[in-house]
């Protein structure tokens, strides 16, 4: 268990401190992905598969993917093609791909060697953690619930694409205040003057 | 084990001080996000080593706590992150000083 758990240890270092290096969002990406792949690597030789099939689905799944997204959105219009061909060259993906080599190595020996010194943990396993969760930890998966839920509409809200979207305090401090004087009372004026009319 | 246990507390301290380290040093809104994800990441390493030491269940349970936090402050963050590219056309928090006196 040691040795695994310290070859992945050191891949988890190195490719946090190249992700914290990089200038450019995609390398670091792609450095954070081998990172949460040696995390979980680190959760396995733990005895902790479950969580280590979490971090794998969710953190390098999910939220890589989001932070993908979010990168191609911001860079949508200029020249993208020469963008992608400046991010694949070989330099960049052949050192993430030696890591993750590493780490897969490290798998396949931890998982087909029948030597029990190398699996010599004693596991926690997800009948526990599922009793442990729906027991006694209720209250708190169900605000972890209404979590997910105001994060789902807080995003929804604020990544509304609106046409105007400052304040209109601050659109008045822009605008000019004379402009913005002579721009909202006469509506409530005429409002009310219909109102009275009918 | 105990001495495991040592290692894997102080790997991830190193994780959380590299993304404590990338959070006070970059200035890209986008850089600033991931190194909160490494620090959320680091902290539910602790919790997972914990766990695993005395052999119960709810560090396993706290990490998927934090998981569900991590993602439900991605998707803000991030949602924050577009919006702010579209009004002021710039990652630089240097930049965002709407709020500043």
């Amino acid at each position: 268990m040691s040795t695994l758990f310290y070859i992945s240890s050191i891949v988890a270092v190195a490719s946090t401190v190249m992700v914290i290096t990089r200038y450019h969002p995609v390398h670091a990406l792609l450095y954070l992905a081998v990172s949460f792949l040696s995390v979980g690597m680190i959760f396995l030789s733990l005895g902790a598969p479950f969580v280590a099939a979490l971090e794998i689905i969710v953190y390098a799944g999910a939220i890589i993917v989001l932070f993908i997204f979010v990168v191609m959105m911001l860079n949508l219009g200029r020249e993208t093609a020469q963008q992608e061909k400046e991010w694949l060259q070989p330099k960049v993906w052949v050192v993430p791909s030696i890591l993750v080599l590493i780490l897969l190595v490290e798998m396949i020996i931890l998982l087909f060697s029948d030597n029990k010194d190398i699996m010599r943990i004693s596991v926690v396993d997800p009948r526990k953690v599922a009793l442990s969760l729906y027991g006694e930890y209720i209250i708190a998966v169900e605000l972890t619930g209404f979590l997910l839920m105001a994060g789902i509409v807080g995003a929804a809200h604020i990544g509304k694409h609106k046409r105007s979207s400052l304040h209109r305090f601050l659109q008045n401090g822009e605008n000019g205040n004379g402009k913005a004087h002579t721009g909202v009372p006469p509506e409530q004026v005429s409002n009310e003057q219909t109102v009275l009319h009918d | 084990m105990t001495d495991s246990a040592h290692m894997v507390l102080m790997v991830a301290t190193v994780l959380f001080g590299l993304g404590l380290i990338g959070v006070l040093t970059r200035k890209n809104v986008v850089f600033m996000l991931i190194s909160v994800e490494i620090m959320l990441n680091a902290a539910g390493l602790a919790f997972v080593a914990a766990g695993s030491k005395w052999q119960q269940p709810d560090g396993q349970v706290m990490f998927l706590f934090i998981l569900a936090m991590a993602a439900a402050e991605v998707s803000v963050g991030l949602a924050l992150v577009l919006q702010i590219y579209h009004q002021h056309k710039t990652m630089d928090v240097e930049d965002l000083k709407e709020l500043r006196d």
